[in-house]
């Protein structure tokens, strides 16, 4: 049989074929766009139609945002150049108002020579946040976050050094109440002189143990007041201020809306229902406004402060929300299996029930947070130069009065850079804590 | 951040908390510096340089009376507000004077408890048009549309203005000066509408400002002036005579070129030697020193020499002096005698 055929078939085959390219039509972009974009009728319109749009859009914006002048000090020196450089027809932006103005934007009326104390709390607070944020670094750099909430706070408003470390001193003490008395009196009476003994503290012995340190060892800073901040750095200060102390805030309100005990539940839900009931403007109007008639006369109670409270009480009752949503999302199984460990309520929450909760709620935390930066430009209605209010005070220059969509375009910008980078870490934690599929 | 700020904070504000009470001068002396009110922003009037240091008209009675009450124009703490807290700001005590651009009516000055020291700019609302409209009297702008910013006096003005005269108009409101200059020069409206002193300075940072005319017609009464509060009259006069001050120097010749000479010795004028100090006491009625209108007229010189670095016919707003020139010369800015 096989002698018969083998005399039958003229050639064969005795090695494979070499592999070639696919041909042009059936890969990379080519393929792409004519799957994509041009398989029927309706898409090379749509595509036409999107690329037109696109097209408009960009010989006007870009020209006018690459062309623009960096180097005048008015908007009428803009405008000659303008004229000299393009024509008298031509729009082009003129960032020269940015590079003019750019410290009053980052830093807003802080004195020029103390720049880099800001900055430096910055960068602090950088190397601080990173322990928190990404586990694999060493976790002996969680004692520089313990200790930057102080040194930030000296080195933005300065003064002297022993105030923040008086300040600190009172956690420390209240550290050692829970320590020391702790396995005598129990929990719940530990918590209370843990908040008791350092509140006297700072209320009776503080001031005056800082005062005299300070009078024997004068070591300090020059002293900026809070009115002198503006642009940015007030926008990262509240934002920074109130991200850090609302989520805390926010998990205990949480915990309480979930308490059975009557008092704590009833307070946590009338709390939250009425600060997420008002808008963040009235709280921010009555810290500004009606605040000072409550207050007594010539009370000096720093506007700043008042509006990092109430920026801070406004999201810890949206963070409280979330994470409320995220202990919902747990099965009751997990609250049972951690007391069937033999787990006391905070035992079983800060090790099986929050970890848990907290990361099904990283989404709606971070919105939250981008919400909360983005509303502090709400200040400027009550006076606070942040970067919005700033750009009002700039245009009212004569200098720079008219100019008007380089400045948004740079705040935006800029806001723009902030959230991203934040909506980008809480995708980064979401793969990193996904473990049901692993 | 943590707790640290609010405690901080806390603490700082406890310590530094004084007891404003009536007696503002005293408070005032006492800190070393003038808490004034000022806007957050208004071209000519008050705004921060590239260096951060305020100028401009309203600033220029605040450094004045702190020249006067201190001796340093430049202790002056500047506490930008907004036309929703300045007046929660003065009655508070957070600011000692307000500056403000602030019209002087019946309401606030009685209602709200405020007195008005003086007027230090006579301020109207006037119509802007482009050119191209071929308008001339505010009376041929049946059925224009009319930009004007929201809850100002302005708005009511514009609607009793068009109801007296019979004629229809279709506003667009906006919320800010900066805002209606955009939406004037996209067309989005035919008018603008707000005090003389702001359409000016808008007109004047338009690209073609020749292009666009400021209709003769103005509509209401806005005498702007500083204010403080009810209860305390001994600093409203000092406020009020530090600012007379500043006119009484411009209508005797006072500028601040030679006040040095004219202060050196007593001169032949009796009222200038009492505003400069040389005679009289009345520095110490108000409970200043001898030559506190000096120092007060040094810090940015006399009225008018304020009025033309901030907001002249020399400057890009170009105001004319108009009611805000001295009597003598058919203004209304009049200061009762030093004596």
């Amino acid at each position: 049989m096989s002698d018969t055929h083998a005399q039958t078939v003229a050639y064969v085959r005795d090695t494979m074929t070499e592999q070639r390219e696919p041909p042009l039509s059936q890969t990379g972009a080519y393929k792409w766009i004519l799957g994509n974009m041009l398989s029927t009728p309706l898409n090379v319109i749509l595509t036409i139609g999107s690329l037109w749009v696109i097209w408009s859009v960009l010989s006007h914006v870009l020209p006018w945002a690459v062309l623009g002048i960096w180097n005048a000090d008015s908007l009428s020196a803009c405008r000659a150049i303008r004229t000299e450089i393009y024509g008298a027809d031509a729009s082009v932006a003129c960032w020269a108002v940015i590079s003019e103005r750019w410290p009053q934007l980052l830093f807003g009326f802080y004195p020029p020579e103390g720049y880099w104390r800001p900055v430096l709390a910055f960068a602090l607070f950088i190397a601080a946040i990173a322990p928190i944020l990404f586990a694999s670094l060493p976790r002996k750099m969680l004692w520089l976050t313990v200790a930057s909430p102080f040194v930030m706070f000296w080195l933005i408003w300065g003064g002297t050094v022993w105030a923040p470390i008086c300040i600190a001193l009172g956690f420390v003490i209240g550290w050692a109440a829970i320590r020391v008395a702790g396995p005598r009196i129990g929990a719940l009476g530990s918590i209370l002189l843990a908040i008791l003994v350092p509140v006297l503290y700072w209320v009776v012995i503080a001031g005056p143990l800082a005062s005299g340190l300070s009078a024997i060892l004068p070591i300090g800073l020059d002293q900026v007041a809070s009115r002198d901040m503006g642009g940015f750095m007030l926008a990262l200060i509240i934002g920074i201020a109130g991200i850090v102390l609302s989520l805390p805030l926010g998990i205990v309100l949480a915990l309480g809306r979930q308490s059975d005990l009557f008092l704590i539940n009833k307070v946590s839900v009338i709390f939250i229902e009425v600060i997420r009931g008002v808008p963040l403007i009235v709280w921010l109007f009555t810290a500004s406004l009606l605040l000072n008639y409550f207050l007594p006369p010539g009370t000096n109670f720093d506007l700043m402060l008042r509006v990092i409270i109430m920026v801070t009480l406004f999201s810890s009752a949206y963070i409280a929300e979330v994470v409320r949503g995220g202990l919902a999302a747990l099965p009751k199984g997990q609250y049972e299996a951690g007391a069937a460990l033999g787990l006391d309520y905070w035992k079983s929450m800060r090790l099986v029930v929050l970890p848990q909760a907290l990361k099904i709620s990283i989404p709606g935390i971070v919105n939250t947070f981008i919400g909360l930066f983005k509303d502090t430009t709400l200040v400027v209605f009550i006076g606070l130069l942040d970067p919005i209010g700033l750009s009002n005070a700039i245009r009212a220059s004569t200098e720079w009065n008219g100019i008007y969509w380089e400045l948004f375009v740079f705040i935006g910008l800029c806001f723009f850079i902030f959230c991203f980078s934040m909506g980008r870490y809480s995708l980064f934690l979401e793969k990193k804590l996904r473990r049901e599929h692993r | 951040m943590k707790n640290t700020v609010l405690l901080g904070a806390l603490t700082v504000a406890g310590l530094a908390a004084g007891t404003a009470g009536a007696a503002t001068l005293d408070d005032v002396k006492a800190r070393g510096t003038l808490n004034c009110g000022v806007s957050t922003g208004l071209t000519g009037f008050s705004a921060p340089d590239a260096n951060g240091v305020w100028q401009g008209f309203d600033v220029a009675v605040c450094r004045a009376v702190a020249a006067a009450v201190l001796g340093d124009p430049m202790a002056v703490n500047f506490v930008p507000t907004t036309g929703q807290t300045r007046f929660t700001a003065l009655a508070s005590g957070e600011i000692d004077i307000l500056a403000r651009n602030t019209t002087w009516t019946f309401s606030r000055d009685v209602d709200l408890k405020f007195e008005f020291v003086g007027v230090n700019y006579y301020d109207g609302q006037g119509f802007m048009v482009p050119k191209a409209l071929g308008v001339s009297s505010a009376k041929e702008l049946d059925g224009a549309t009319v930009c004007i910013q929201t809850g100002t006096t302005t708005e009511l003005n514009l609607a009793d203005f068009f109801r007296v005269n019979n004629i229809n108009y279709e506003p667009v409101p906006i919320e800010t000066n900066a805002e209606a200059q955009q939406q004037y020069l996209a067309g989005a409206c035919d008018v603008y509408t707000t005090d003389a002193s702001g359409l000016a300075s808008t007109r004047a940072s338009f690209e073609a400002p020749t292009d666009h005319v400021i209709l003769p017609e103005i509509i209401s009464k806005e005498p702007l002036g500083p204010l403080v509060r009810h209860g305390d009259s001994e600093w409203g006069d000092v406020v009020r005579w530090s600012f007379n001050a500043l006119v009484a120097a411009e209508e005797y010749g006072v500028t601040s070129a030679n006040i040095e000479e004219l202060s050196a010795s007593a001169g032949d004028n009796p009222e200038l030697n009492r505003l400069l100090g040389a005679e009289g006491e009345l520095g110490a009625m108000l409970g200043l020193e001898p030559d506190w209108a000096k120092k007060a007229i040094m810090a940015n010189g006399n009225y008018g020499e304020i009025f033309e670095k901030t907001i002249g016919e020399k400057t890009p707003i170009g105001l004319s002096r108009g009611l805000n020139a001295q009597w003598t010369e058919g203004g209304l800015l009049y200061s009762p005698p030093f004596r």
